[in-house]
């Protein structure tokens, strides 16, 4: 017990009550790990969308202060923005599946679930990049104005957290592929899963701030 | 869950279901894209008054990310998700101080500035 206090002294890995004690601490090493990776993660990503909402704030304040450029009115194609949010929305539920293919051990779900996230999450990027390189043909670069600034800070931000995310799971097939189902490497694909749900939380915000409100001042 | 399962949790993983199942997830992606299609009508449509527009799309995200929490980050209000619904509650704390402060203060000061081009004027 008290090895397990020293290691978990907020109890995360238990409840409060005494009663489970005897069989706590003799099933809880495996589970009370991946509970505290998780707990651990979680906080990764709160403190990480903590970082956007400055961001956010930021364009917030900027939005109207296009210095006579064009604004995002003029710029937003909403269209291009949906299919965007459907790419990252399915990639999303994807994961989720693939998760549940690597708790379960099956490794078509899986490989299969996890290579359509990737698309998906790639489909999304290459339409950013398509978004950024036409506004900046345009003259609508980030240096146009401090709209323009804020708006390609706070997309690009996001759009990083995304190309980092396909990184590491294209590293997570590789680890499930040479390593197998192995309790860290889960522990891993379950923060990984939990970093992209998040970065749709993020979106979701993102689209509704930016583009929605954006195109219909 | 019998009191000696060893397998039964009693506490869980954000991103962690006791019974983590495909249903979860459709329910979700199936709301996740019902709000979607609502925000992008709203956000284009001229059948709403426009000045409540922006409140529906507010809210709406709302819900959306509370979607996301529950079904894809299975964030519940049950006793086993204490700890991470606090540390939720907290980072919305902050990002709600950081978002509205800004914009508070901000508008405050945009309202009791100067015109820039007065400004510009003194200067001179």
């Amino acid at each position: 017990m008290s090895g397990a206090a020293a290691t978990d002294p907020h109890r995360l890995g238990r409840s409060s009550g005494h009663r489970h004690a005897a069989s706590e601490h003799a099933a809880g090493g495996l589970h009370a790990k991946r509970i505290i990776t998780g707990y651990g993660f979680w906080i990764f990503l709160l403190s990480d969308i903590i970082m956007f909402s400055g961001f956010f704030a930021a364009y917030a304040v900027l939005s109207g202060n296009t210095a006579d450029g064009p604004s995002g009115k003029d710029l937003f194609d909403l269209r291009n923005v949906a299919i965007e949010t459907a790419c990252l929305l399915f990639s999303s539920f994807t994961c989720g599946i693939g998760g549940i293919g690597a708790h379960t051990r099956r490794g078509l779900w899986f490989y299969g679930a996890m290579t359509v996230t990737f698309l998906f999450g790639a489909a999304f990027l290459a339409l950013e990049i398509h978004e950024f390189a036409d506004l900046v043909a345009r003259g609508a670069g980030p240096t146009r104005s401090a709209f323009l600034s804020a708006f390609f800070t706070l997309v690009g931000c996001h759009g990083l957290h995304v190309t980092a995310g396909l990184l590491w799971l294209l590293t997570m097939m590789a680890q499930v592929f040479a390593k197998g189902y192995r309790a860290d490497i889960l522990r891993r694909i379950l923060c990984f899963s939990l970093f992209w749900h998040a970065l749709d939380i993020i979106w979701v915000a993102l689209f509704t701030v930016v583009y929605l409100m954006g195109a219909g001042q | 869950m019998s009191e000696f399962d060893p397998d039964g949790p009693t506490d869980v993983a954000p991103g962690e279901d006791d019974a983590e199942s495909v249903l979860t997830y459709v329910v979700g992606l199936g709301l996740a894209v019902a709000l979607t299609i609502v925000s992008f009508f709203i956000a284009g449509t001229s059948l709403v008054w426009g000045p409540s527009i922006p409140v529906a799309l507010t809210v709406l995200a709302i819900a959306q990310m509370g979607v996301h929490l529950v079904f894809f980050l299975h964030i519940t209000t049950g006793p086993d998700n204490v700890n991470n619904v606090m540390a939720l509650a907290f980072g919305v704390l902050i990002v709600m101080l950081i978002m509205a402060g800004s914009l508070w203060i901000m508008s405050h000061m945009n309202h009791n500035m100067m015109p820039m081009e007065q400004l510009m004027q003194m200067q001179r």
